[in-house]
């Protein structure tokens, strides 16, 4: 997995709530058995129109707007469990997702691609919104080990959670099933006591 | 110390815990199929890692699969390559695969509960977020990403900290016409798409003591409609005796044990949520979305309420609805009944009891999906597919279908399709299609009449 540690980089606004994983990528594109090419079709119904050409006023197709950085309305990434959702936004480029809410599996599935989602209070994320519309060109500071971001230039700065376990991990670049293989032990021993329990 | 249902069954499979994070939770059966665990196995394999426990593994073929000509090969390349790689996995690493054409194929969410896989005071997983649908027997059951779909591979246990509880009770008696779709839709209409997020469900009250097995599916698969991960009914006589039996369920004395410890799992009197809603059955009608999410839902008698919130907007501009209006009268071209929500004989019941004597409207495509070749066996051997055919309906072949529509059977642009399916989003049921969730018994009456009729009118 990648690391990760610290970023600045403008950011693109997606202000829209409860933006499920069939709209960051539609179910017809889940047919590779690899996990590459998927940025292409990141939210592709919303980018693209039926004759494939672009919609000018999509945010990711505004010039104006660029950035690893995605900063999204309440509730993002609900509905399917498809990791793909977290392969398209990777894909694509983005490498932190800012909301004011994260459906659950979204959540773990970005952590285990090496994407950091930074969940902020609602008016820190309306403060967000704000500053990228007053200068499209402002740049965000992320600081993964003191948990901040903040908008150069502004005085929004604020902290944010993250379970100390997944820090480690982001800024390690270590996955999960490192960390399970070495209790291998354990879970053997488990097994041996849960089948004599029940 | 008091303690809930989950936690009984959780507390049950810790195998360890990291301090101030995550715990390891070990993980009892394992579901996959084509679409979520290609990765996983290929992440496996580039590690060289083996797999794990494949005898706690069982596999299906469902989101890609046709629901027509099944003997024949998929014509679609990606899709047949995938279902491919899934039989080419399973047979490198001993891992019981239900594929294409198997008697025991299905949806996964509906061939586990029906072969005895899925018992109470198990932890279940699957690359699915509707894996939910199993709390119904007393499981822990959420669906995953497939990173984690490799790490339970690797190691049969997940990282994971302990979700909160919340418990939605509801009392009384469901008035006729109301199904558990209604229940749940109505929950979800109450409470929004992210009240749950966090927190692990459960139901409890009479309305969900008195519903069957199959009802309490419906019911716990949309729990993640609502953003929890899992929802949980206890076990009790109905789950013991629907479990019984079954393909791979406990036999003889070990059956007689497993009901023992089964009886010990339901939620203690007194011990406490972190959150409490409850409910009047007798407040719940035949429901209906008007919406791109399922949070939003009407009593289908109801007009779509107003709303200034600018996502609401850009919802009912794509479902071209405008607030105050009602769905009663609108012309409706498609009917999909299937999916894991509502895909099992008592859904082909109510559908069959409703349309017998009538007739399909002209202007209506209806797909009626059996949830698994099981399920397609007893609709014909109880005759309700000459029912169907009858009455000018076509009875396809198991699969996820239309309720995703990564197959051929997808709803065209800006055509309205009532979907006893979860998930109402944009393009869901295919690019542009509009969909609106409700019961098996509306979608077949909007199949019958042609337009969505007030069905509650119907039982007074």
């Amino acid at each position: 997995m990648e690391k990760f540690s610290t970023l600045t980089s403008t950011a693109i606004p997606l202000k829209i709530s409860n933006v499920d994983t069939d709209q960051i990528i539609p179910a017809r594109f889940l047919k590779a058995t690899d996990k590459k090419g998927f940025g292409d079709n990141l939210f592709r119904d919303w980018r693209y129109d039926k004759q494939k050409k672009l919609i000018p006023d999509f945010a990711l197709n505004n010039t104006k707007y660029s950035g690893s950085i995605l900063v999204a309305g309440d509730n993002f990434g609900c509905g399917s469990s498809r990791e793909h959702a977290a392969w398209a936004l990777a894909g694509y480029g983005f490498k932190v997702i800012v909301s004011s809410f994260f459906a659950d599996i979204f959540k773990g599935n970005v952590l285990n691609n090496g994407l950091l989602p930074i969940q902020v209070s609602e008016e820190i994320l309306e403060q967000l919104f704000a500053a990228i519309n007053n200068n499209a060109e402002v740049q965000f500071k992320i600081n993964l080990e003191t948990q901040t971001l903040a908008v150069l230039g502004t005085q929004i700065e604020t902290t944010f959670d993250i379970d100390p376990y997944k820090k480690t991990c982001l800024i390690n670049g270590y996955d999960d099933i490192d960390y399970l293989l070495s209790k291998k032990d354990k879970i053997e021993a488990f097994e041996l006591q849960k089948t004599h329990s029940i | 110390m008091k303690k809930t249902l989950f936690d009984k069954v959780w507390d049950a499979h810790v195998v360890d815990a990291i301090d101030n994070g995550p715990q390891i939770l070990y993980i009892d059966k394992h579901l996959i199929h084509e679409v979520t665990s290609p990765q996983a196995f290929n992440e496996l394999n580039d590690r060289n890692i083996p797999i794990f426990r494949p005898n706690q593994i069982v596999a299906t073929a469902d989101h890609n699969t046709p629901t027509e000509n099944q003997h024949l090969p998929v014509p679609d390349d990606l899709s047949r390559h995938q279902l491919e790689q899934l039989a080419k996995n399973c047979a490198a690493n001993n891992i019981t695969l239900y594929e294409l054409g198997h008697k025991y194929n299905g949806i996964v969410h509906v061939m586990a509960p029906e072969l005895g896989v899925t018992q109470p005071g198990m932890t279940m997983v699957c690359g699915d977020s509707h894996t939910s649908t199993h709390g119904a027997f007393g499981t822990i059951a959420f669906g995953i990403g497939t990173s984690q779909v490799a790490q339970v591979f690797a190691s049969q246990c997940l990282l994971l900290t302990k979700p909160k509880s919340l418990r939605v009770t509801v009392n009384g008696t469901l008035k006729k016409g109301v199904l558990p779709k209604d229940v749940i839709l109505y929950i979800i209409s109450k409470l929004g798409t992210n009240s749950g997020t966090g927190y692990f469900c459960e139901y409890a009250g009479n309305v969900f003591e008195n519903m069957s097995m199959e009802g309490r599916m419906t019911v716990c698969n949309m729990s993640i409609e609502m953003g929890a991960r899992g929802g949980m009914i206890a076990p009790d006589e109905t789950t013991f005796e629907y479990i019984k039996g079954r393909e791979f369920a406990p036999k003889g004395t070990d059956f007689e044990k497993k009901v023992a410890y089964w009886k010990t799992l339901p939620t203690d009197d007194g011990a406490t949520f972190d959150k409490e809603y409850t409910f009047d059955a007798e407040d719940i009608e035949p429901m209906i979305t008007y919406g791109t999410n399922p949070g939003m839902g009407i009593k289908i008698s109801e007009t779509i309420p107003n709303s200034e919130s600018e996502s609401d907007k850009k919802s009912l501009a794509y479902m071209n609805f405008t607030a105050g209006e009602s769905l009663i009268g609108k012309p409706i071209n498609y009917v999909f009944i299937g999916s894991c929500t509502n895909s099992r004989i008592e859904d082909f019941r109510v559908a069959a009891n409703y349309i017998k004597g009538k007739q399909k409207a002209d202007n209506v495509t209806a797909w009626l999906v059996p949830g698994s070749r099981q399920v397609e066996a007893q609709i014909i051997e109880e005759g309700l597919k000459d029912i169907f055919e009858a009455a000018g309906f076509e009875l396809r072949q198991p699969g996820c279908s239309a309720c995703l529509a990564m197959n051929d059977d997808k709803i065209p642009q800006g055509e309205y399709c009532v979907s006893t399916s979860n998930r109402n989003f944009e393009g869901r049921q295919g690019q542009g299609s509009r969909t609106i969730l409700a019961s098996p018994l509306v979608a077949a009456a909007t199949a019958v009449e042609g337009t969505i009729i007030d069905v509650s009118k119907q039982f007074v």
